[in-house]
């Protein structure tokens, strides 16, 4: 049997065509961007088309906007490091409880080392932003919000364009981290006040080690990887050209599969969750599921534990993930599903499958098929199942 | 003209040898955490599981918002007090219900008294070990244990607030419950505690508090002579913030046994390891007993290895370099390298020194 990969938001197999593209930058085509003879201007001239592909996929209006990164975490980092370098006398952030821990770890950092206060914007049940705080923390003392467009364990999409222009109002700069994003929904940087975003190449079938900061023109930057002047002195460092051209591959293809995603990949995953939340009782979706990703289903289980329904996963062929605290490590359910308040009784067991242009039927008829028979014996082993007796009394509120 | 030619060259080799690879998979090869196969067994075909209708000893432990339970229930016979059977439930995951399933087997059999002395790592030994982190599994069947005993006794089972204060808020541990973790696994770091009790998993607002309770213990177990004064944790020596940002997914996957945490906390059971001997110095074998031994745990290791159509011999012992000679289907496989780390795990548990393996 195929195995089924069904966590696309780690990362995205690399298309084969994109590889085809980056292979002879291994190859005849070594030269580096900067030099001045033959070798030099025949990269260069790939790694300006890599910039227009890229350009064209995320909407930008000049494709010098599209400044090559190392990956989503380099670009969150030098964003918000770059608004309150080119800021100094504003000396506050705001962010989210769900951001990714690239922007959550960063603003801790700031917090302890730079006195810079950060504003944690809380969500509600289904994962939405609290607009309100949000507009509470907005201030003349704002050096940048940085808002991710889509959750990576939800799906749930930020109205980010409507908060750029409320940022944009008080004079502060508006980031998004958009690595689930990019690729998955249309985007048209260019009709937002979208000042900075990132963006990652493993996500959308790109090659790992490879991503975007968009910097709107105009947009004061300082560069944070002193060095030569590659990226027009925004980020030093001889430019990764197989992954420029790999990234560049793959937002072209990713603009070509944009209305499948939405489409035939929505309806699988969309078929997956109707399939699983008849067959499997005290089971709900989480996050804002009018306002969602269409690759991601997050569906929590109630009375067992993710790890364990993954370990069961795994051995009928399924990858999938889990916001469990076992699965990382840690010994806490994650930091998104926390956010949510999601109930422990369930928070436990929420288990995340992203789907990708890669999946088919059969996959989504192979996870209803291994799931609730999975979900069945765990509950079997948990000492908190009653046998699907508190069924009817079962009312999430997330529903 | 030359970068022509260069162009051609190169997409020549290129096409000879590049091909797209096919998603390869084999579903039980990789695991999120390094289970041993036992725990995995374990895991997938749980001993014991369900609720025993004639129980007259149980035991529950943990909570769902900790994230695992457990709910023992034996059943012992009056007259002579042996446990004749025993289930359990658990919320969980996959070491938690096989750490469950494991002490079911253990103590079937067993007599009361005899069950009192079963240890958290008995319960980890039986399994072939259980990652570091993972230890709180053994430690929550330890304590379900005891509070079956205790209320096949008619006793009121303490896990909480009245031994002594409760430490860690986040998952309701007390000052007993490290105690205890301390004293039966030589527990001589902070993270271990939080490995062994999950104590300062959350917030760790309880640091200072587990370290007055651990720094105690480890005073007292050199008093006793049960550890050296050199390897008791002094309070101050870590900075929790460095233990903070340590707990971060990737970095806590360590390998199943760690050659420093083995040697500070578990003197090993091998008899050629005086427990007495200095906890950090390693112990001095002949190069003959090291011999022995090293052959004595490739023994152990060939079903293994026969299993999968392959076999290890040892070749030669220098100092602490092993070299071993793979044949079989070992031969060529990918997985010579699993296979390679495979021994040395099992050869610095058997002989409790640190050991490098290499093919020849």
């Amino acid at each position: 049997m195929r195995p089924v990969y069904l966590d696309n938001n780690a990362t995205t197999r690399v298309d084969p065509a994109v590889v085809a593209a980056m292979l002879p930058f291994f190859t005849e085509q070594f030269g580096n961007a900067s030099s001045m003879h033959a070798f030099g201007a025949e990269v260069g001239g790939a790694v300006k088309a890599a910039r227009k592909q890229l350009q064209g996929l995320i909407g930008a209006e000049h494709d010098h906007e599209v400044v090559f990164t190392s990956g989503g975490t380099e670009s969150d980092n030098a964003a918000i490091l770059s608004a309150l370098e080119a800021a100094p006398e504003r000396t506050e952030i705001i962010t989210s409880a769900v951001e990714h821990p690239a922007i959550l770890s960063l603003a801790a950092h700031l917090e302890k080392t730079r006195d810079i206060k950060v504003h944690i914007i809380p969500v509600d049940a289904r994962g939405r932003l609290d607009r309100d705080a949000y507009r509470a923390a907005l201030s003349p003392r704002v050096a940048i919000a940085s808002i991710m467009w889509a959750n990576n364990e939800t799906g749930t999409l930020f109205p980010v364009a409507e908060l750029a222009e409320e940022a944009k109002a008080v004079g502060a700069l508006f980031h998004t981290d958009a690595v689930q994003a990019v690729g998955k929904i249309p985007i048209d940087l260019k009709s937002t006040a979208i000042d900075m975003l990132s963006l990652s190449g493993h996500k959308l079938h790109g090659p790992k080690g490879i991503g975007a900061l968009y910097v709107k023109r105009g947009v004061r930057f300082r560069s944070q990887i002193k060095g030569g002047q590659q990226e027009r002195g925004r980020r030093g460092g001889t430019e990764n050209t197989p992954g420029i051209i790999g990234l560049g591959k793959a937002a072209e293809l990713a603009g070509l599969h944009m209305t499948e995603e939405n489409t035939r990949v929505k309806s699988l995953r969309d078929r997956l969750e109707k399939g699983l939340l008849q067959r499997i009782p005290n089971t709900f979706i989480t996050g804002d599921t009018d306002h969602r990703l269409p690759n991601t289903c997050n569906i929590a289980c109630e009375y067992i534990e993710g790890e364990a329904i993954l370990l069961l996963l795994n051995r009928a062929g399924i990858a999938a993930s889990s916001g469990s605290a076992c699965t990382s490590g840690s010994l806490e359910p994650s930091h998104v599903l926390r956010a949510m308040n999601i109930p422990y009784t369930a928070a436990h067991g929420a288990t995340r499958f992203s789907f990708s242009r890669d999946n088919t039927d059969e996959d989504v008829d192979q996870v209803i098929e291994a799931m609730p028979p999975i979900i069945a014996k765990l509950r079997e082993l948990s000492p908190f199942w009653d046998g699907g007796q508190g069924t009817k009394d079962f009312r999430p509120i997330y529903a | 003209m030359l970068v022509r030619e260069i162009v051609q060259l190169s997409r020549q080799a290129f096409t000879a040898i590049y091909v797209i690879p096919e998603i390869t998979h084999q579903a039980e090869d990789f695991a999120m955490w390094d289970y041993t196969d036992k725990v995995k067994d374990y895991f997938f075909n749980p001993k014991n599981a369900g609720v025993l209708a004639g129980a007259n000893a149980v035991g529950e432990v943990g909570a769902i918002s900790c994230g695992d339970a457990l709910k023992l229930m034996l059943q012992v016979n009056p007259t002579t007090e042996v446990i004749e059977d025993a289930r359990f439930q658990t919320f969980g995951c996959g070491s938690a219900i096989a750490s469950s399933s494991a002490l079911t087997e253990i103590v079937i059999g067993k007599t009361i008294s005899q069950a009192l002395a079963i240890t958290n790592q008995d319960i980890a030994d039986f399994l072939g070990g259980l990652p570091p982190e993972k230890m709180h599994c053994s430690v929550m069947g330890y304590e379900a244990l005891q509070a079956a005993v205790a209320s096949y006794r008619g006793e009121e089972w303490h896990d909480d607030h009245d031994e002594g204060a409760l430490i860690c808020k986040c998952f309701g541990v007390d000052e007993g419950v490290i105690e205890r973790a301390v004293r039966v696994n030589k527990l001589t770091t902070p993270e271990q505690v939080t490995f062994y009790t999950k104590a300062g998993g959350g917030c760790l607002t309880c640091f200072e508090g587990i370290e007055q309770v651990l720094s105690k213990v480890n005073a007292a177990m050199v008093e006793e002579g049960l550890i050296t004064a050199e390897a008791a944790y002094q309070i101050g020596s870590i900075d929790p913030r460095a233990l903070k940002s340590k707990a971060k997914p990737s970095e806590l996957r360590k390998p199943r046994i760690d050659v420093e945490q083995l040697m500070a906390t578990k003197p090993t059971a091998a008899p050629l390891v005086s427990p007495l001997a200095p906890v950090k110095t390693t112990p001095k074998l002949t190069t003959l007993q090291k011999i022995k031994a090293i052959e004595a745990a490739i023994e152990d290791l060939r079903p293994f290895l026969k299993a999968d159509g392959g076999d290890c011999q040892l070749i030669d012992v220098e100092g602490d370099l092993v070299q071993v000679k793979l044949s079989g289907a070992c031969i060529g496989c990918q997985m010579a390298s699993v296979t390679i780390s495979g021994v040395r795990e099992k050869l610095i548990e058997k002989l409790g020194i640190p050991l490098r393996v290499v093919p020849v």
